[in-house]
């Protein structure tokens, strides 16, 4: 008997119908209507991991056969009435940087490769209060440190729509699990770019929150002024459904906010008349894929179409916010990851005859190179007689930065810009060159710096049929008009209904 | 030139443990001397994605020392990481305040043979304290203990105003009784909630430039850093004296050999890598908040004294000896509660009481006993049950398995014999036994009475009621 079999249901048309490429309203849609049961939609999630993990690599930790046993609990429970919250039973993914309690959390590093958490990050816990499942813990770059998840200990994830490109990172395991249909939805992290950029090579939907909308407690520290948890998702409703659930204050992350919940599925409007558009030109100069630059000016267009007012403007500052954001990253990185220093937890060596061989080799042995040289950059910034130099004159940029959004702001509702220059690129082809690497992030950078929000939105694909993403900039806590922007255009556009990923190999 | 062409310069950087009932990031318990490793969380354990909350009672406590002790309270801190590699130190960051400090600007005044002189404070900041290792408890090896990782600490730094190791005794003294009044910290030096780092350099008498200096870390007790600070400041003079130089660096107080000994190599210098703690928001504190401690610090040391003086008629020396410890001063007052005299309480705690302590090397906060069980000692000498004699012996005894007065008078056999018969018995047979005295006492030689009744406690151990004895003796001697 076919295993997948079962899982191919009719739907009304009397087509054949694959559950998991439906997104999370729609899989809602079908358990409300008992046209599906919980059961069935983690089966059918788990079943795909089987098929495609093989030659995607998304996971660290595949979770499909305990997943499916928690459906079937969870069903019963829903079926008994002990369970009503609406989404119970959906499945998700999470990226390994992100603490569960019992299942490792290895930040895709040898240094954590045993490595399970004590505790629950909030994120998770406020999962777990909607009775969501934990389908498998992510690939990512090493600590979050990357742009195209070469730099996991464990395994290069590929890029569902061409095996040999690379999905983004650092949460790439997140991004080509969610486009390959492994994982319903699920949760990345983005420090600079590292859900938007991801969600943009692998043709879904990637949300940074405004940082502190989201409770960092559980999260392993890159860089605390820096990241934040968000959504990545099949589309943008999706996203406001999941950000609807992780967001809040906690009162275990001083920095998150205290701050009225909001519901963002009712800024789901599909109307953007009126919306005033800037496009930032330094977006758009050198150094952009002209396939892509098209894609954006068409993109521009529509929204025109659409009755949104667009104008050309400029973020003077923007040239400096790479170099600011790498100093910054790194210092705080410098400090965040010495807590791994083969005393408490995570790799020690055995090769040591004292206590500096315990520190040096269990780091030199537990950390990649990519981690390594953020450290050594990091502890270089902040080293005493370069301090002011760098560190210090880096936070003083980032307040100009900062300030040159909110001039921006006060004329603009959102800021359009692509996402990342390019599309996917090959595996291989830039992971010995750091430099250009770094360039990836250049376009998502300075919204961490300014701790704005961001959504990468897909808006085409090239000739080679790699997908296209659009940024889409708000101010700090709008992210009701940022959605409604982005769904706006994404119910125009169709992107979902015209491509898919073909697992393509070359 | 000698020694006396020599200024010595001292500066102390006092770390206190703050007596809030949780840690300074987390809610764990701070209590001393848990089984290892059970006060602890993921936060102060610095798992990975852990995160720091700033315990607002810590922040409260620092504003009381700082107000205690003149400063000006910034309404706007902030706290800052210093990073460096230590197995008791989890996160391998230590969160302190390095450009912002809570407090700064303040001062106290200590005093030596009437003369006042002022102290600068610095600054005071809030940090973490780290945990303990135990070595060798195991065999080899070191084990890590973070029940103490994260215990609130507020470091008062002072400006380098002392110029001898009394002043240093004294300001630590003045800086412990300050602290304790305020209820901040217990101060416990024995437990090391209370330590100091001692700077030390020397320099010729009238020199504007101060000496290289040198930095002996966690001192705790005042008798250490009294020796630490004489040992080091004519070591320093030696190599001046024989043309050498000092080198900065910080030192190892050895209290066996009292001697110090290097701590670091040069190029071990540590660069701890200062920068704002990006897990943590500014405090930002109203002008409210800051009046609001302001009125209701409880009584410092100096109005309690100037009340000693004036309520309880005590001596300027009685009350500020008596005030210059809070637990010494809390037992005064709750001892007087119950026996109601001033005097003998004073007396009692500032001769026997502080000699003891003197004698064992006990601070204060080490008495056993209770102020009822004093009080309860004063009323038994007052109803002529025990003599002063036997009080002293009750009070050794008091030190040593504390209990109940009247028990250990008991169980000792040491009630007074205030039996007329008794002490008539005893009389008889001193007079028989010393018939010069008798003829000395008629002679006009009075202190012969005093020789008999001496004798008479010697024979009955001491608890002859000595005014039945006087009284008797008389009658005898004049019949």
């Amino acid at each position: 008997m076919d295993p997948h079999k079962n899982l191919n249901i009719l739907c009304e048309e009397g087509k054949q119908m694959d559950i998991t490429k439906l997104t999370v309203h729609e899989l809602q849609e079908k358990l409300k209507a008992k046209e599906l049961t919980i059961t069935e939609i983690t089966k059918a999630y788990a079943d795909n991991i089987e098929k495609y993990e093989k030659d995607v690599q998304a996971f660290i930790t595949p979770l499909g056969n305990e997943a499916v046993k928690k459906a079937e609990e969870i069903q019963e429970k829903v079926e008994n009435g002990e369970i009503n919250t609406p989404l119970a039973g959906i499945p998700i993914g999470i990226k390994d940087n992100i603490c569960t309690k019992g299942v490792r959390t290895t930040c895709a590093s040898k240094m954590l490769e045993n490595f399970i958490s004590p505790y629950n990050a909030t994120v998770v816990e406020k999962l777990e209060e909607q009775n969501l499942i934990n389908l498998g813990k992510l690939n990512m770059d090493e600590f979050a440190m990357g742009a195209s998840t070469e730099y996991s200990y464990f395994q290069k994830t590929r890029n569902p729509w061409n095996l040999n490109t690379v999905p983004g990172g650092s949460s790439g395991g997140s991004a080509a699990a969610v486009a390959s249909n492994m994982v319903p939805w699920a949760l990345g992290s983005d420090t600079g770019g590292s859900i938007r950029q991801p969600a943009s090579f692998c043709g879904i939907v990637g949300l940074k929150p405004t940082y502190g909308l989201v409770s960092r407690y559980g999260l392993v520290a890159f860089a605390s002024s820096l990241d934040q948890i968000g959504p990545i998702t099949k589309d943008v409703e999706d996203a406001a459904i999941l950000l609807n659930i992780i967001t809040g204050h906690d009162e275990r992350d001083t920095t998150s906010v205290n701050k009225e919940k909001v519901d963002y599925t009712k800024a789901l409007k599909n109307d953007v008349k009126g919306l005033k558009i800037g496009i930032p030109k330094q977006y758009f100069g050198e150094g952009i894929n002209p396939e892509v630059k098209e894609k954006l000016e068409e993109a521009i267009e529509k929204y025109k179409e659409l009755g949104a007012t667009v104008e050309e403007c400029s973020l003077d500052i923007a040239d400096y916010a790479l170099a600011t954001y790498y100093i910054i990253a790194c210092a705080e990185a410098s400090s965040n990851l010495g807590r791994f220093d083969g005393i408490r937890y995570g790799y020690r060596t055995e090769n040591f005859s004292n206590l500096k061989d315990i520190y040096r080799n269990s780091r030199s042995e537990g950390f990649g190179s990519e981690v390594k040289r953020r450290i050594i950059l990091g502890t270089y910034v902040l080293s005493s007689g370069y301090y002011d130099a760098y560190y210090k004159k880096a936070q003083q940029v980032r307040t100009l930065v900062k300030r040159e959004f909110d001039k921006a702001f006060d004329k603009y509702d959102v800021l359009l810009t692509p996402t990342s220059p390019s599309v996917a690129f090959e595996i291989g082809t830039r992971s010995n060159n750091p430099l250009e690497m770094y360039l990836a992030d250049i376009c998502t950078v300075s919204v961490n710096i300014a701790g704005l929000p961001g959504i990468s939105v897909p808006c085409g694909v090239d000739s080679k049929g790699m997908p296209i993403g659009m940024q889409l900039i708000g101010n700090r806590f709008s992210e009701e008009t940022l959605i409604n922007a982005a769904y706006t255009y994404e119910q125009e556009v169709k992107f979902r209904e015209k491509y898919s990923p073909e697992f393509k190999k070359f | 030139m000698s020694r006396e062409d020599y200024e010595i310069v001292i500066g102390l950087e006092v770390h206190a443990e703050l007596s809030t009932k949780t840690k300074i990031f987390c809610s764990c318990p701070t209590e001393f001397g848990a089984e290892p490793n059970t006060h602890t969380c993921p936060v102060c354990m610095a798992m990975p994605g852990a995160l720091p909350v700033l315990n607002e009672k810590v922040v409260e406590y620092a504003v009381k020392a700082g107000l205690a002790t003149d400063c000006t309270i910034a309404k706007e801190s902030k706290n800052d990481r210093k990073n460096y590699f230590y197995p008791d130190l989890p996160k391998s960051y230590q969160i302190s305040q390095f450009d912002k400090p809570l407090c700064a600007h303040g001062k106290v005044e200590i005093e030596e043979d009437g003369n006042v002189k002022t102290i600068g404070i610095t600054r005071i900041h809030i940090e973490e304290d780290a945990g303990k290792l135990n070595h060798n408890e195991f065999g080899s090896g070191s084990l890590v203990d973070l029940n103490r990782a994260g215990v609130p600490l507020i470091e008062i730094v002072s400006e380098p105003d002392m110029r001898s190791s009394r002043d240093a005794e004294n300001y630590l003294r003045k800086i412990k009784s300050i602290l304790e009044y305020i209820e901040v910290s217990d101060c416990k030096m024995q437990e090391g909630s209370l330590r100091a780092d001692v700077n030390v350099s020397v320099r010729k008498k009238g020199a504007r430039e101060f000496g290289t200096r040198t930095e002996m870390k966690n001192m705790n007790s005042f008798r250490s850093i009294v020796r630490a600070i004489d040992y080091e400041a004519d070591r320093q003079i030696d190599i001046l004296e024989e043309g050498g130089k000092i080198d900065q660096e910080t030192l190892r107080w050895d209290d066996v050999s009292g001697r110090t000994f290097s701590m670091r190599d040069k190029e071990d210098a540590q660069d701890y890598r200062y920068f704002p703690e990006p897990d943590l928001v500014a405090i930002r504190l109203s002008d409210e908040y800051i009046e609001n401690i302001r009125k209701n610090l409880p009584e410092l040391p100096e109005s309690r004294k100037k009340r000693y003086l004036e309520e309880y008629k005590l001596t300027e020396k009685e009350s500020k000896m008596l005030t210059s410890s809070k637990y010494m001063s809390n037992i005064f007052e709750e001892a007087l509660k119950i026996c109601g005299n001033a005097k003998a309480v004073a007396n009692w705690l500032l001769s026997d009481v502080s000699r003891i302590l003197n004698e064992k090397e006990l601070e204060p906060d080490q008495i056993p006993f209770t102020a009822q069980d004093l009080a309860k000692m004063i009323i038994l000498i007052e109803k002529g049950t025990i003599s002063s004699a036997i009080g002293k012996k009750v009070l050794e005894e008091l030190f040593e398995n504390p209990k109940d007065p009247e028990k250990i008078i008991e169980e000792k056999g040491w009630i007074q014999i205030s039996d007329e018969g008794a002490i008539k018995e005893v009389v008889m047979k001193i007079l028989d036994n010393n018939p010069q005295s008798i003829a000395d006492f008629k002679a006009g030689k009075d202190r012969a009475l005093g020789f008999l009744v001496g004798q008479a406690m010697k024979e009955t151990k001491g608890k002859a009621n000595p005014k039945m004895l006087n009284e008797m003796f008389l009658e005898e001697l004049n019949k």
